[in-house]
């Protein structure tokens, strides 16, 4: 078959090294090769977590102990949460995706710091697997949850030491990432690329790595302090110390709720690329979308007592962290609007990125209204630990994240590696993805409205329906993913060729070979226009 | 810019240091979580911070305040003669700010072994029985002391591995990111202690 090189330059994939086959990975500084480290490693731990989730959605198939015991229950979600949040969804989009075209598009050759960078790889997996240890190591499979409240993550029996590190350890990594993006922006930004002729993609990974760099130490030393009251009796947070079990949670979601836009800006980055190349349209209102990026960013750090209304903090910060969080919804709004105003009167060609992307905006939009809901203070104390919150963090972080990730991989793909998947495959996919997801969580919006409270293994039989429906949509979800997968890695090798701008797209990762050279460039290129310009004659 | 047209993997010494300026934030802001509760614990237990801040030696503690504080210029003064080329007076006054780490750790080690001789480490008899309140304090001072001391252990580190970049020629009058780097975490150390001994010696 065309397994033969058909490219008529040497890739970064064939590029040589010191070292040859998978050594020639691990040592490797070249940033496309370590973003598709990132690549691999999430997709295998994302499959992990979705197993482990599947497994719940199975037990929950019907009242009473089906396949697992509660305390099983308690260890699986515990796992399933720390995965999918500190090893799949905050490094995700920045570290794939960020790491493989933030250098490209905005014409360098590398990040700011490539040994840093392979660095952050290695501590990355050193946290991942530290992750996974505490499942087996020890006195059983943590089960406090992935939020780690205490005063029960102080006084559990069971291995909670190991996943706090291992979030420690990974968020050492999400900084170093951070710091680099931010250098790398700052510092290595072709000749003529002003702030404002950068394209969205790299302004939403700054607005991110200011996030990552500010939010995560405060969760660093939290972790550490439960650790030592752990370890070492020390009272920061146990009452029969002295300590305040309320200040943990300040401290957790201080960081914890910005880590919330770690995970959406970066996705929002994403459709925001995807929608003018599919629209052959400039982007309307970059200003806006590129501004509101940090304005979500800011304001973002202002939120977090929203999670903590039915703790007995005072009314008045309740009053102002509610206001707080609907002010944050305004430039996530502004986002929505500029994205549909792309499309409008554009050519709308609905390749599988665009489904996609277009896919993120309802399911959004679903997130986004509901954080509404939760976010009144009224409506958040009947809603407060139900279901329904499940499903608003699904919709957000699944729908929006993991939906844009879909994209980002459809979209990047045949630059990635120069092969293109089936289209024919890819709509079936996501067909099935989009079913599967809305019949998998919506329910749960009703059955949280009715009462049923989340973390909980067993319930009443008014639920049974509800919860029947939503583990039947978890098949159908995971059948998705699994042809979804298949699709990408069986044309990884065996796919058409692709041409180095299949969408005819105008930023800078559009205009160099597919799959890039080891250097992107060969010569530096001389940034005159703003992104996003489809005049025929303008580009090229 | 030079760095656009020429090697992307040479980090000129901007780059470098401003990758040091925001790592530097990340250190701040993670003793800040610890600072922050300090100010909630210190609130709610004003007189038990005040009785068991009594116990702490405020020799020592001033003592180690001026030791830190010496040390931040010897290494000031280092990238000076560097600067200047003279490699030997720069390598011998890194030599010195290490020293003084050293010294700083062997006050810290004298500290809290006086602390032990009275059983008093976390966890112990002595300290569960404590009031409540200066549990936490005692809680508090421990990690945050800690916690610093392992930031001098790192510096000192940094530092010996920037002799040995001297020495080999690495780091010279024309580069010297890497000492100005190491100089300024150990300015964060030294700044993060000025702050840590008001707040846990003076308070009585």
């Amino acid at each position: 078959m065309g397994n033969e090189n058909k490219y008529t330059h040497v890739s970064y994939l064939e590029h040589q090294g010191r070292f040859k086959g998978i050594m020639s990975w691990l040592t490797s500084t070249d940033h496309k090769k370590i973003g598709l480290m990132y690549l691999y490693a999430i997709v295998v731990f994302f499959l992990a977590a979705a197993v482990l989730g599947l497994l719940m959605r199975i037990e929950k198939m019907n009242p009473g102990a089906d396949i697992m015991d509660a305390q099983t229950y308690n260890g699986i979600f515990t796992l399933h949460g720390v995965i999918m949040i500190f090893i799949v969804v905050i490094p995700g989009i920045a570290a794939v995706f960020g790491n493989f075209f933030l250098p490209i598009m905005i014409g360098a050759k590398d990040v700011a710091f490539p040994k840093l960078n392979l660095f952050s790889w290695y501590v990355y997996i050193t946290g991942a697997i530290l992750g996974v240890l505490s499942q087996f190591a020890g006195d059983g499979p943590p089960d406090t949850g992935w939020t780690f409240y205490v005063p029960y993550s102080a006084d559990s029996n069971t291995n909670v030491i190991f996943a706090l590190t291992a979030a420690f350890v990974l968020g050492f990594s999400s900084i170093l990432t951070g710091l680099n993006f931010i250098v790398t922006i700052h510092r290595l930004r072709a000749p003529g690329m002003s702030w404002f002729k950068m394209p969205l993609f790299p302004w939403s990974l700054y607005a991110t790595a200011w996030i990552q760099l500010l939010a995560t130490p405060i969760v660093g030393i939290t972790l550490l302090m439960v650790i030592a009251e752990r370890v070492l009796h020390i009272g920061f947070f146990d009452p029969a110390l002295g300590g305040d079990p309320l200040l943990f949670q300040h401290l957790f979601w201080i960081y914890s709720h910005p880590a919330v836009y770690v995970m959406i800006l970066p996705a929002m980055g994403v459709v925001t690329e995807i929608f003018p190349t599919f629209s052959q349209k400039p982007v309307f209102g970059y200003g806006a979308i590129a501004i509101s990026s940090l304005a979500i960013a800011f304001v973002g750090y202002f939120v977090w007592g929203h999670h903590m209304f039915t703790t007995g903090i005072s009314y008045w910060s309740r009053w102002f962290f509610s206001f707080l969080t609907f002010i944050v919804a305004v430039p996530s709004a502004i986002k929505v609007f500029n994205w549909i105003s792309t499309m409008y009167g554009g050519s709308i060609d609905l390749k599988p990125p665009l489904l996609y992307a277009i896919s993120f905006i309802f399911l959004f939009l679903i997130g986004g209204f509901t954080g509404l809901t939760l976010g009144a203070l009224a409506t958040n104390v009947h809603l407060h630990d139900t279901d329904f919150v499940v499903a608003h963090f699904h919709y957000i972080i699944f729908g929006g994240m993991g939906f844009a990730f879909f994209a980002a991989m459809h979209y990047w793909y045949p630059k990635i590696y120069g092969r293109m998947y089936s289209d024919k495959l890819a709509y079936i996919a996501w067909g099935i993805l989009f079913v599967g997801f809305n019949l998998l969580y919506f329910p749960l919006f009703i059955i949280g409205i009715q009462g049923m409270p989340r973390r909980y293994f067993d319930y009443l039989p008014e639920f049974h329906t509800g919860q029947m429906i939503s583990s039947i949509g978890a098949y159908i979800l995971f059948t998705g993913l699994i042809l979804m997968i298949g699709n990408l890695i069986y044309h990884r090798r065996r796919g058409a060729v692709a041409p180095s701008n299949p969408w005819n797209g105008v930023t800078l990762e559009w205009q160099i070979e597919s799959p890039p050279t080891h250097e992107n460039f060969d010569e530096i290129p001389v940034i005159k226009h703003p992104p996003y310009l489809f005049k025929k004659n303008d580009t090229n | 810019m030079t760095n656009h047209s020429g090697h992307p993997h040479q980090i000129d010494s901007e780059t470098g240091k401003m990758g040091m300026w925001l790592f530097l934030f990340t250190e701040l802001f993670l003793f800040g979580g610890l600072f922050l509760a300090y100010a909630v614990l210190r609130i709610q237990h004003a007189e038990g911070f005040h009785r068991a801040a009594q116990e702490l030696d405020i020799f020592i503690g001033t003592l180690n305040t001026v030791v830190l504080l010496v040390s931040s210029m010897t290494v000031a003064m280092s990238i000076t003669a560097l600067q200047k080329g003279n490699k030997n007076l720069s390598i011998g006054l890194i030599l010195i700010t290490v020293l003084l780490a050293g010294v700083f750790m062997v006050n810290k080690y004298f500290e809290w072994s006086h602390k032990f001789e009275h059983h008093l480490w976390p966890g112990s008899e002595v300290y569960l029985n404590l009031d409540r309140t200066e549990i936490t304090f005692y809680g508090l001072y421990y990690m945050m002391t800690g916690l610093h001391a392992l930031h001098v252990f790192i510096g000192a580190i940094l530092l010996i591995v920037t002799v040995f970049r001297i020495k080999a020629g690495v780091q010279h009058a024309g580069h010297y990111v890497l000492l100005e780097n190491s100089a300024l975490y150990w300015h964060l150390v030294d700044l993060i202690w000025i702050f840590l001994f008001p707040l846990l010696y003076l308070i009585t």
